[in-house]
């Protein structure tokens, strides 16, 4: 094989240029993990946080099934309080009343972009909400701080 | 071997026994089998009101319907049409004639046989048990066929990002994105909640009645039962739940 170098060292060039961002990654320091707004007043979530932090969106959809399709409309978590399943009135309103410090800060860093609210409408402190779905009940014990 | 492939099938036979009864069970939409909503609209009543529009007003207002200028792109839940595009009764007769020339009320009819229900590719628009024709927007993937299905024109779909045209909006309710079909849900996000349609509690004149037809007792039921009441092209065997009483 004749130009046996170049070949090779072309080779190598193009190896390091493709994987060129995952070095960078690695030899750079992790980005910060998102400084997110904590619910005021709320402790404790309808599920364990761990969980919450890997799997809100499989729940939301599960949330999601039931109220479109079958009609139920609360939810009894595992402590036994019963909420009203609903990502504006509920999530949104009676815990992270900012989203952009909590749902969008982490979204961001995790680089989804749910389209979520393409069609579901943040509650705003100044909106004219007049009325809203029962919040939900909220016992003293103690649980999962969010 | 005999024995244990007679167990085996007693097993699955009693497993597929229980499945069935527990997915019968689970499946049933809570307290919804035994009621059949409807509407009547007392159609004198509501031209009385000459120029209101409390109702639609209302229901635009409590689901963001939004005001989009250009007709080729309005989307509406409810509004009025001109008695004989509503009505195609051809022969003028003596019990609808004080109605011609005037506009009625059209929403959707909420049919019994919904044929935008049966075109729909993902189950995205079905019949509730409780009659509501109900669109769940998540699985909607706007291929308009039930807007070219529905024979009273009662969907609209969203050409146009329809936020831009919200003229007030509450987080009660979702907006609808580009790309989806929507129409009116019968408030069921209000009769959840045990309450009436937005529509019937805006009317000032109490011209439309709301209720429950397998109830005997109920009010729309003795309504249709005492006066003379119409329906929109009962000919195409849709079963129109909207009885238009003149």
């Amino acid at each position: 094989m004749r130009n046996r170098i170049l070949i090779l060292a072309g080779l190598a060039l193009c190896l390091a240029a493709l994987t060129w961002p995952v070095w960078r990654a690695l030899a750079s320091a992790p980005a910060p993990a998102p400084s997110l707004a904590r619910p005021v007043g709320a402790t404790r979530c309808v599920a364990p946080v761990g969980f919450m932090r890997t799997s809100h969106m499989t729940l939301l959809a599960e949330w999601r099934d039931r109220v479109v399709r079958d009609g139920v409309r609360t939810y009894t978590d595992a402590d036994g309080r019963v909420v009203t399943m609903s990502l504006s009135g509920t999530c949104l309103r009676a815990c992270h009343a900012d989203k952009t410090k909590f749902c969008d800060r982490c979204h961001d860093y995790a680089g989804v972009k749910p389209t979520c609210w393409g069609c579901h409408v943040v509650p705003t402190a100044t909106g004219a909400i007049v009325s809203g779905p029962a919040a939900p009940s909220r016992s003293s014990r103690p649980g999962a701080a969010l | 071997m005999s024995a244990t492939r007679r167990c085996f099938l007693r097993m699955a036979g009693s497993a597929a026994a229980a499945a069935a009864t527990g997915a019968a069970l689970g499946c049933a939409s809570p307290a919804a089998a035994t009621r059949r909503w409807a509407m009547a609209i007392d159609v004198r009543k509501c031209l009385e009101l000459d120029g209101c529009r409390a109702c639609i007003d209302a229901c635009h207002q409590a689901h963001n319907v939004p005001a989009i200028p250009d007709r080729a792109h309005e989307v509406k839940w409810i509004w009025k049409e001109p008695f004989e595009r509503t009505f195609a009764i051809e022969d003028p007769d003596t019990v609808t004639a004080a109605l011609r020339g005037r506009e009625v009320l059209v929403f959707c009819n909420h049919c019994d046989n919904p044929p935008c229900v049966r075109v729909c590719p993902t189950q995205a628009t079905w019949k509730r048990d409780d009659g509501v024709v109900a669109i769940d927007e998540h699985r909607c993937i706007g291929c308009r066929y039930c807007v070219a299905a529905c024979p009273y024109g009662s969907r609209s779909f969203n050409f146009v990002d329809p936020r831009p045209f919200l003229v007030h909006t509450t987080s009660e309710y979702p907006t609808r994105t580009r790309g989806v079909v929507e129409k009116c849900n019968l408030c069921e996000e209000r009769l959840a909640k045990g309450q009436p349609p937005a529509c019937v509690r805006a009317c000032p004149g109490g011209a439309m009645l709301f209720g429950d037809l397998r109830d005997p007792d109920s009010e729309i039921r003795k309504t249709l039962a005492a006066r003379y009441s119409i329906r929109r092209k009962p000919e195409l065997g849709t079963r129109p739940q909207v009885y238009y009483v003149i």
